[in-house]
């Protein structure tokens, strides 16, 4: 738009100004068009959710908050098994953050910093397996669980999802301790450090926002995953697995509380990692 | 005590040998300029000693202790990075601090000691500051302090200067030269700025392809380099090289062109045992000047280019079909198209191996 | 003695992530195979995939499968270009935008159906707008079986929903690492928006759009809760047969089988995916 200004400067004003408008409206209408389209079932879901029981099943429904009630939301929360599901969900997901974290580090570590023999070979086997549909291996892995009376525990779960996310937790940080300069940590050894000692003073605190994110990353993994949880347990659920195991012989307005529950961690971590999205999602997703 | 001493180090990455079976002996409380092109292995030899690389063959002593298997942290020497590394997350004050922590040392004791290193190299005034606050050369005096204050009897610095403006490189320097007056830690110092290696070594080493090709003071690296490559790395411009034949009888001469070049008394014996053998001949274009007429020692030369560089002139010029460059004094009249005699006195004249490239003497 | 340690120190610090891939990935992988293809006598049988095949949802469920994905994976690539190309133009206000695009990145498939299910239900949102607007006066049954198509669309915008956002994420990041300088080339010679983005920017995304779309195949094979959130079982899925077969038919072995089915699946997409890959490199100096 710069440009097409400074090529025309000169010419005719009035014309440029028209095509400047009109230009500013069309790029402002199609982001908002497709911003409502992104918001709209987040606040349809919240609409239903802060609703009376009765108000779901209204007909035909206004679009605003015209029967305001948190009784649906205390309904939920309130129901057999999901207050403990969601302790479940969160001991799942801190578990799988700190297994993940504490084994994936180092790995990824070791990818950024040293050349080794397999090296390629051992990065294209992360690239794969995080392709890898590991979620239905749970299959398989619920017959072993069983032996193992790993079956119907958070252990179990968190086990899995630790498998789901090593492969992006791997690359995710090997890309963060790329980013940490070889020669800060070098010349921490010169200062008398050990390697352990340069790892905790000066790459640690360097990489800690990125490392969070990272964290933020593998909670939302373990947090949204449905199959693997809801095949690994019986009675320890998960959040989702609680809600999917119960969605055929539960009402409307449990599901929809459910459904809003589940999505509110997502606006707020969204939010917290906004600054990471591009190169941390935008880079690993693929 | 904290003599340096490399014997036989190798480094070898893939195909490269980045350290060929380097020998240096560096004295305590010495000044040790590394200089060579890039990619010839300063940087190497430098990480090899402080740990930072291992060698693939050969001992490295610091003083009379074996440190070729000992972690950096054991090394007791202080090491200034190319690239700076400071540390971001930390302020001035913890950066240079951050050396004296790790030794544990009493808090007054490191508040005194990083005062007395901040004061050293100007700092007093951004010890609060973080790295990010400061300009390239600041933190470039960062690094320094926090070497200089662990008072290690080894002080290693990669191109300190690399990244610094040439006004605030001229500065600089001064600085280390006073600094290292002052605190006597044998030091070895990397650049490939030969005006630096001059200015600031005790003594030279000029590496090329992994080898350290001489070591020297400064003034015998100038005057009396070893090679074509020493001759031609070191001055600007560098030293000039001529083609030439040693004559086949009589009192041993060289021909250049169709000049006539009689070597000193002490060169004489080198050069007669050369007889009808090509030869180079290497003169520094300061050591050239005009001459009114055909003399001894003189050449015949056209002018092609004058550059007024203000103390002097700076031409370029054919002879004998080759191309070399002449520093005149400023007022010295001379134009592009010119016909001229150049003199030269044949002590100042280096005599190399057509062959090897070699110094001969 | 010390340099010793320090070769062996980068297989050390993967070990223990590659002793877990091996136990909870390599090994189920052969597992899930023993499971569909050992007989109770521990023979090798065919019996579990004929089990699955000869399931009446078998065919329909990798029919719809593969018609998902062939619906999804376009709508969310051009929705997903769509918002990366408005927010690779940084106008005032753009990372708000970004933020409010990404936002569906953090929802789970099964948050994502039952938020578009309070749409799509008989006297969701959806139905309440027709009616108000005076199209319909009764409920249209959006989620019937009596009306696939219909029921089949609503996945369709529900998952296209939830994973536009990772598309626009992965194309905006490949939007990001193409210098500024051949975009504004192009407007200097006078290119139209519409020229610009056609013969100048497609071009310099492939790599980030073929990746865009093999993940998304992949995943595609995977989709499973939105459809059980909007359709239960009307609309049967590969990776939704196995969780039957699992959880209600208590049957691992023909579960098992289903995973191998999408398993070999996702492999032969991977093994494209890294043919593309490796001829893309080449092509594409910046990545
Ligand atoms: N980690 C490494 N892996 C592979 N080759 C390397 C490595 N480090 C150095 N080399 C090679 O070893 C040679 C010497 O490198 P070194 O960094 O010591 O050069 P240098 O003299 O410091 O050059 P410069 O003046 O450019 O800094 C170069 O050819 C370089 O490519
Ligand atoms: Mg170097």
């Amino acid at each position: 738009m710069e440009s097409s200004l400074a090529i025309s400067r000169g010419a005719k004003r009035a014309p440029i100004a028209w095509r400047h408008v009109r230009d500013q409206v069309g790029l402002y209408g199609a982001a908002i068009l497709l911003a409502l389209w992104t918001l709209a079932p987040i606040y349809l879901i919240a609409l239903s959710a802060f609703s009376t029981k009765a108000g779901v099943s209204a007909w035909p429904k206004s679009l605003l908050p015209t029967n305001f009630s948190t009784d649906t939301m205390q309904f939920f929360i309130n129901s057999k098994g999901v207050l403990q599901s969601v302790g479940n969900s969160v001991v799942v997901a801190l578990l799988t953050i700190a297994a993940s974290l504490l084994l994936g580090a180092p790995g990824g570590y070791a990818l950024a910093r040293f050349r080794f023999k397999g090296k390629q070979t051992i990065q294209l086997s992360f690239l794969i397996s995080k392709m890898f549909p590991t979620a239905i291996l749970s299959v398989p892995l619920a017959v072993t669980f069983l032996q193992l009376g790993l079956y119907d525990t958070v252990w179990g779960v968190a086990l899995i999802h630790t498998a789901m996310a090593l492969p992006f937790v791997i690359l995710l940080t090997a890309g963060i301790f790329v980013g940490v300069p070889r020669d800060l940590e070098e010349a921490a050894q010169t200062l008398g450090c050990t390697r352990m000692q340069a790892f905790v003073r000066v790459v640690l605190p360097l990489a800690l926002p990125a490392l969070a994110a990272a964290a933020i990353f593998t909670f939302v993994i373990s947090w949204n995953e449905v199959f693997a949880a809801t095949i690994i347990t019986l009675q320890h659920r998960t959040l989702p697995a609680q809600v999917l195991s119960s969605l055929n012989d539960s009402p409307l307005y449990y599901r929809f509380a459910g459904g809003f529950f589940m999505i509110v961690p997502a606006l707020i971590f969204i939010f917290l990692i906004r600054k990471y999205l591009l190169n941390m999602w935008g880079s690993v997703v693929r | 005590m904290a003599g340096i001493k490399f014997d036989s180090v190798r480094r070898v990455f893939g195909k490269t040998v980045a350290s060929n079976d380097v020998s240096l002996e560096i004295k305590d409380g010495e000044f040790m300029v590394l200089l060579g092109p890039s990619g010839c292995g300063k940087t190497t030899l430098l990480r090899c000693l402080a740990g930072l690389e291992r060698v693939d063959g050969g001992r490295i002593y610091i003083g009379d202790r074996d440190v070729t298997d000992l972690a950096p942290r054991d090394r007791k020497l202080a090491m200034v990075f190319q690239s700076y590394a400071v540390f971001p997350h930390l302020t001035v004050f913890d950066n240079i601090a951050f050396g004296l922590k790790m030794q544990g040392r009493p808090k007054d004791e490191i508040k005194r000691r990083v005062q007395e290193g901040a004061e050293l190299l100007q700092l007093q005034d951004y010890l609060a500051r973080y790295p990010a606050q400061l300009s390239g050369g600041q933190r470039q005096r960062v690094a320094v302090a926090r070497g200089i204050v662990m008072q290690a009897q080894v002080l290693l610095m990669d191109e300190p200067l690399s990244n610094l403006d040439a006004l605030l490189r001229l500065q600089m320097r001064a600085e280390l030269k006073r600094l290292h007056a002052e605190i006597k830690a044998t030091t070895i110092y990397v650049t490939h700025d030969q005006v630096e290696a001059l200015s600031l070594g005790d003594r030279i080493a000029v590496m090329k392809s992994g080898r350290i090709v001489q070591c020297d003071v400064p003034m015998n690296i100038y005057d009396d380099p070893a090679s074509v490559f020493v001759g031609g790395f070191i001055g600007t411009p560098p030293m000039n090289f001529l083609k030439g034949v040693v004559s086949a009888e009589g009192a041993p001469q060289v021909v250049v062109g169709e000049s006539r070049i009689a070597p000193t008394p002490a060169q004489t014996p080198a050069l007669a045992a050369r007889r009808g053998q090509p030869i180079l001949l290497g003169i520094r274009p300061e050591n050239l000047a005009f001459a009114s007429s055909a003399q001894r020692n003189t050449l015949r030369g056209h002018v092609v280019v004058v550059e007024p560089l203000g103390s002097h002139k700076l031409l370029t010029m054919q002879v004998s079909g080759e191309t070399i460059k002449v520093s005149v004094p400023p007022d010295q009249s001379v134009a592009s198209g010119n016909d001229v005699w150049l003199h030269f006195d044949a002590d100042k004249i280096r005599w190399m191996d057509a062959g090897s490239g070699d110094t001969i003497h | 003695m010390r340099s010793k340690v320090e070769s062996a120190l980068p297989y050390g610090l993967l070990a223990p992530t590659l002793l877990v891939v091996v136990l909870l990935i390599v090994v189920p992988i052969f597992q899930a195979f023993l499971l569909a293809f050992q007989g109770s006598d521990g023979g090798f049988t065919l019996a579990q995939f004929q089990k699955m095949v000869h399931d009446t949802a078998f065919l329909d469920a990798l029919k719809f499968t593969f018609l998902l994905l062939i619906f999804i994976v376009p709508l969310q690539i051009i929705l997903a270009l769509a918002m990366a190309l408005l927010i690779h133009k940084r106008f005032r206000g753009h990372s708000i935008f970004l933020y409010i695009y990404a936002i569906p990145l953090a929802i789970s498939d099964l948050a994502a159906g039952i938020a578009w299910l309070s749409i799509f239900t008989e006297r969701g949102y959806l139905n309440s707008i027709l009616h108000s607007l005076g199209i319909i006066d009764k409920p249209f049954l959006f989620l019937s079986y009596q009306n696939l198509p219909a029921v089949f669309g609503t996945i369709v915008i529900a998952e296209s929903w939830r994973a536009t956002a990772i598309v626009m994420v992965i194309l905006l990041a490949g939007l990001e690492v193409i210098p500024r300088d051949y975009f504004e080339a192009a407007d200097v010679f006078g290119a139209t928006a519409l020229k610009r983005t056609l013969f100048v920017v497609l071009p310099l995304l492939r790599p980030s759009l073929q990746n865009a779309l093999i993940i998304r195949t992949i995943f595609a094979f995977q989709t499973f809760s939105v459809v059980l959130a909007l359709a239960g079982r009307v609309i049967p899925v590969l990776t939704g047969e196995a969780y039957y077969w699992y959880a209600a038919n208590r049957n691992p072995n023909v579960a098992a089988a289903y995973a191998v089915l999408v398993m070999v699946f996702t492999i032969f997409i991977t093994i494209m995916y890294f043919r593309l890959l490796k001829t893309t490199d080449a092509e594409a100096g910046y990545d």
